[in-house]
């Protein structure tokens, strides 16, 4: 004969539904995300800033504070004013050229043409292209002997073979050069950007614009333009943080040459922290782009806020 | 202010016939509805008339001059979106004032008539608002303040009314009506609700499958329309439609007594058995068949409750009803009215 145990109702236990519970939840699935900000993204900008104010150098691995002397010493060097100038300029003129061709590329998209699918999926190209094959690419077409720019101006008789530009040897031609290139990769997310943001206009928004009398160039600059605006703003703040921080196409095709003359500020901090091994230098000069990205990013989240509608 | 007239007006999207042929009159100052299902192309229409789509043939006449190829700003014509279309990035004053601007009137002037459309309006105390910090009944008078700042040649609305909630409609209704009637401005409304079109058109042009079926006073539509789609489109519930003698009879569902109630005149009387019956309050719905019809035809009568006796609708009997026959409308086998003799 089995004896009847009588079993006790088990208690839940707390931690059963402990995942069902929001804020715990919640924690469990954001703290990946702020594990990731704070040790790769907090931890080695508190190592610069520190760098930037010690004496520390590969060669001479030492802490010593040395205060402001590090910036001190770059802000007198004549190379690195140009080198800021210069990213000054590669970023907006590049930002301003990729959203000119953004603009009209989105515009050419918007209404429908035989093969537009085939043409849209061509278009973002520049943009999922590994950065090195396309600018090597570039590279080519600005090479001073096999330029087919060149080839080809010089065959539509434009130029003669002694007027071809040495695209990459000037200065001013080699800061063009760097910044079409950039425009070019830029482009295609302008492109997105504006259709997307153009697509979400109401069509009776347009419609009585049309009616209340509003020709192609008043819709343009008075509806469309100020109703894309905001989302206009973020594909701009992403555009110019990217371009700011960018050494990649410097690097690759013209290493900051001719004599300094495209060095942009991640360049240099590059060269002059990792490649030439001076720490604390480099540091200083990467750590000058923090107070214009801040500068931007505020700017820029301050006139979402106000235009938001 | 203009009469607005078109000749057989066609639009194929793609050989498909939006708009099929519509020949419409609408002298100055008319309220003009034009009313039909979804997808009829009365829409279509009315986007012809303001220039957003180009008729593939046929003419536009605005004040009497054929206005084909004029682009939209040049017409002159004021358009009311379904949901209004106002500008989000502007406030009021600036969306009222936009299609002044485009003509380039003088600043002063501009100031004049803003004043002038939102006292008109009562909506001279958002001036400085923009549109998402309005309710509903504010778009679509700022909406409507925007229409007609600039005195336009004809008003067109595209179901101005479809985004209010019922309440808001039916004082919506009134005031569109009153403001169409103190200015005085050719108006044509398009509407796929009845109620409207019956309430404020001067006259109303039925469509169906891009075509005008009947064109006429709200009375003339109910009373004396022109075809089975039109009775049965027209009238909650729609007329009651029977077939006999190779062709249709017809009667409304009000003129469908219970025979005690049909005093007076020559009555044509039915065997009508009840099957359901609905109280709405002020009137009682009563669903049945009619002896020696077909049996699958659902008949409808719209009765007073107050004067009904309960064992003249008891449901599952057949009771007698009767139509006066001066209700009665007949239809050949195509639908088409057949004149009262």
């Amino acid at each position: 004969m089995a004896a009847v145990v009588e079993s006790a109702p088990k208690p839940a236990s707390r931690l059963r539904f402990i995942l069902d519970r929001r804020d715990v939840l919640g924690g469990v699935f954001v703290a990946p995300a702020i594990l990731y900000v704070l040790l790769l993204v907090g931890m080695p900008f508190l190592l610069s800033v520190y760098y930037s104010v010690s004496s520390y150098t590969i060669y001479n691995p030492s802490w010593d504070f040395v205060g402001l002397g590090n910036f001190a010493d770059i802000l007198e060097d004549p190379v690195f004013k140009q080198t800021l100038s210069n990213t000054f300029i590669f970023t907006f003129a590049s930002q301003l050229l990729g959203l000119v061709l953004g603009k009209f590329g989105a515009f050419l998209l918007l209404r429908p043409f035989p093969g537009r699918k085939i043409v849209r999926a061509i278009i973002v190209l520049p943009w999922v292209v590994p950065i090195a094959l396309a600018t090597v690419a570039w590279q080519w077409m600005f090479d001073s002997l096999y330029s087919v720019i060149n080839w080809t101006a010089i065959a539509l008789g434009l130029i003669t073979r002694e007027q071809a530009p040495n695209w990459l040897g000037t200065p001013q031609l080699a800061m063009l050069s760097v910044i079409v290139v950039n425009a070019w990769r830029f482009f295609p997310f302008a492109i997105v950007i504006f259709l997307a943001g153009i697509t979400a206009i109401p069509q009776d928004v347009l419609d009585a614009a049309t009616v209340d009398g509003a020709g192609f160039w008043r819709r343009n600059y008075q509806i469309i333009l100020p109703m894309i605006l905001p989302i206009m703003a973020v594909g701009l703040i992403f555009g110019i943080v990217f371009t700011f921080t960018d050494l990649s196409i410097v690097f690759l095709m013209t290493n900051g040459g001719p004599v300094g003359a495209t060095s942009v500020l991640g360049f240099q901090g590059f060269q002059t922290g990792i490649v030439s091994g001076d720490v604390s230098h480099g540091a200083a000069i990467s750590l000058f782009m923090l107070p214009v990205l801040l500068v931007v990013v505020i700017l820029m989240l301050r006139f979402i806020r106000r235009r938001e509608i | 202010m203009a009469a607005v007239s078109t000749r057989d007006i066609v639009k194929k999207f793609d050989d498909v016939p939006a708009v099929n042929g519509i020949s419409l009159a609408v002298p100055d100052g008319e309220f003009m509805v034009l009313l039909g299902p979804s997808g009829c192309g009365k829409t279509t229409f009315l986007r012809i008339i303001c220039g957003l789509e180009k008729q593939t043939s046929g003419d536009l006449l605005i004040g009497g001059d054929v206005v084909n190829d004029l682009p939209p700003r040049a017409r002159g014509v004021a358009m009311m979106f379904q949901s209004y279309g106002l500008y989000p990035h502007f406030t009021v004053r600036h969306n009222i004032a936009f299609p002044l601007k485009t003509q380039g009137v003088a600043r002063a002037e501009i100031a004049r008539k803003v004043e002038w459309a939102s006292q008109l309006l009562g909506i001279a105390h958002l001036l400085e608002r923009r549109p998402r910090q309005l309710s509903g009944g504010e778009r679509q008078r700022v909406a409507l303040a925007r229409a007609l700042v600039r005195e336009p040649t004809a008003l067109l609305l595209d179901e101005p009314l479809s985004n209010l909630d019922a309440k808001l409609r039916a004082s919506a209704r009134l005031e569109i009506k009153q403001f169409q009637q103190r200015i005085g401005v050719t108006t044509i409304y398009v509407t796929h609700d009845q109620v409207e079109a019956m309430g404020m058109g001067d006259r109303i042009a039925v469509i169906d499958r891009g075509q005008v079926r009947q064109v006429g006073t709200p009375t003339q539509i109910y009373d004396d329309p022109a075809d089975r789609f039109v009775a049965t489109f027209v009238g909650t519930p729609p007329m009651n439609i029977v077939a006999r003698n190779g062709g249709y009879l017809g009667f409304r569902p009000e003129n469908f007594l219970p025979k005690e109630m049909v005093d007076g005149g020559a009555c044509t009387e039915f065997s009508f058995r009840v099957d359901r019956s609905e109280y709405l309050g002020s009137e009682r719905i009563v669903y049945g068949v009619l002896k020696d019809f077909d049996q699958s035809q659902v008949v409808t009568a719209k009765l007073p409750p107050a004067h009904v006796a309960e064992e003249s609708i008891r449901p599952g009997e057949w009771h007698a009803f009767a139509v006066r026959n001066s209700a009665l409308r007949q239809f050949d086998k195509d639908g088409r009215r057949i004149a009262r003799p």
